[in-house]
């Protein structure tokens, strides 16, 4: 049962009541299930946080290491976002290597992450051109019920918000077991968040569940964060082969502001 | 608003586009092909089918499938990069397919696959959008029903102004508000827009304008493409006389 796919007729029927204004768990269109964050899912990690969406159920790790900068950036610290679409989380994930939507997830937390300017990275710096620091966020879910991208991109922010520095001796080497009192150099007050609109013929929504998402023609998802006190998009990516229009666009500018307001209000309850 | 005097290295305008060259018809052995390049990024296209799509369990007796391959050959780039897809590549390839399948009539050959096959000989910024302005000629040449053909160009902003077609030189801009990179497709005479990309920093009023400056810059690039396109029938004509 679990594991069938979205029956066309349920398909026809939401897209009918969508198009109505309605949705099959009542929300409005634009409206969020009850967000739920937590904290230490593990203690051995630097930082981590779990997400709860409704039913989707997000965890979130952040691990650091020390390395060698790239080359192109000797005076920054390394970013990387990383994870797996377990099994455990839906019987729509399947082992093996990974599928586009197990790759693009990290990549879209990491690219709302890294031009938002959330983290310090020229902060990470430990020997400048030989040693930095490598932040590690590792994001699995564990139940799957629609909008993972959205979820997962706030368990990240909350798991940065708490990633503690371990102690590191001269010669490089880290005792995880020991933290120190720093914390990971972030640029205040700068949160990024991830927000995808489902879209359905001319129909868009926010937060969808799997039944939803899988129901949806294209989505677009947007990483939104304040910096400097502007409000500002900071990435973009459509998913899925139709079209949006530029009356679309504009309108999904202007919710986005409201939205962002309104999650950080919600998001601030866990800070 | 408008940008003022913007200084960029190149001397070009904020809305100019580097110098566009295209060619139909480059591959002789695939059904179509073109190469596309905005100055000195050049994209190739290959378009293969439709075909029989194997292994059988893949087919869609409903539709086609159009199958989009992009990557970097390896000295398309200072530092050389590794043969084989990465996941760049990978997720390029898929928002490819994603912005040339609404031009395409995929309805009219269920079962079968279009494979279309992008590589890029030389990297400078805007080799994603050079790759689509490519495969939508190679699907045209290819004679496949298209409902419009599909241009593509990355606009942007560095600090406050925007821009088109950014170099690597503006994408790697720093101060102020830094740069955005914003990769667009959209169908050519119509205001549907089938890739949206982007990453740095932009106000939402800001993004309206880029979908108006959109509408600009792809008629050049319509224009281009449908040149291309007329030069190679006309040749062909040619030939047969």
């Amino acid at each position: 049962m679990s594991g069938m796919e979205v029956s066309n007729l349920t398909k026809q029927t939401l897209r009918k009541m969508l198009a109505e204004g309605k949705r099959f768990d009542h929300r409005g269109l634009l409206d969020f299930r009850e967000l739920e964050v937590s904290y230490e899912v593990s203690k051995k990690a630097e930082g981590s946080a779990r997400v709860k969406l409704g039913k989707t159920d997000v965890v979130v790790g952040v691990k650091l290491q020390t390395g060698e900068p790239y080359p192109d950036s000797p005076d920054n610290g390394n970013l990387m976002v990383s994870g797996d679409l377990l099994p455990l989380a839906s019987p729509r994930f399947e082992s093996g290597p990974p599928g586009f939507d197990a790759i693009e997830l990290p990549r879209l937390v990491d690219r709302a992450v890294r031009s938002s300017g959330m983290i310090d990275l020229e902060k990470l710096v430990i020997k400048k051109g030989e040693m930095v620091w490598t932040v590690i966020i590792d994001i699995y879910p564990i139940n799957d019920d629609g909008n993972l991208i959205d979820a997962a991109c706030i368990g990240a922010v909350a798991a940065l918000m708490q990633t503690v520095m371990p102690e590191i001796d001269k010669d490089g080497k880290i005792n995880y077991e020991k933290k120190t009192s720093k914390k990971l150099p972030l640029s205040k007050d700068i949160v990024p968040l991830l927000f995808s609109f489902y879209k359905f013929g001319d129909s868009i929504i926010l937060d969808p569940t799997r039944e939803e998402q899988e129901s949806s023609d294209a989505r677009m998802t947007f990483g939104v964060s304040d910096w400097n006190g502007q409000f500002m998009v900071n990435s973009c990516q459509k998913k899925g082969g139709s079209t949006v229009t530029a009356e679309e666009i504009a309108k999904m500018m202007d919710i986005l502001p409201k939205k962002f307001d309104e999650t950080m209000k919600k998001f601030k309850k866990f800070l | 608003m408008t940008t003022k005097q913007l200084k960029r290295s190149d001397g070009r305008k904020a809305n100019e586009l580097r110098k566009m060259t295209a060619k139909v018809g480059v591959v002789p052995n695939a059904d179509g092909s073109a190469m596309f390049s905005f100055g000195d990024t050049v994209a190739i296209a290959a378009v293969y089918g439709p075909r029989q799509l194997h292994p059988q369990h893949l087919q869609n007796p409903s539709t086609g499938i159009l199958r989009c391959v992009y990557d970097l050959l390896s000295f398309s780039v200072y530092d050389r990069k590794r043969p084989g897809p990465s996941r760049r590549s990978n997720e390029i390839s898929k928002v490819t397919g994603w912005a040339l399948e609404p031009a395409v009539d995929l309805d009219a050959f269920p079962n079968t696959v279009i494979d279309v096959q992008i590589y890029i000989l030389q990297a400078d910024a805007g080799t994603r959008t050079a790759g689509i302005n490519a495969a939508s000629m190679a699907l045209a040449h290819a004679g496949i029903p298209m409902r419009d053909l599909v241009c593509s160009v990355a606009l942007g902003k560095i600090d406050k102004d925007l821009i088109a077609d950014l170099t690597k030189e503006e994408e790697d801009f720093k101060e102020g508000e830094g740069a955005t990179d914003f990769a667009i497709a959209k169908l050519a005479t119509c205001d549907e827009f089938s890739l949206l990309q982007m990453d740095g920093k932009i106000q939402p009023e800001k993004v309206k304008e880029i979908t108006k400056m959109a509408e600009e810059t792809c008629k050049e690039i319509y224009e281009v493409q449908k040149k291309a396109l007329k030069d190679v029938v006309e040749s062909d004509m040619e030939e047969k006389k």
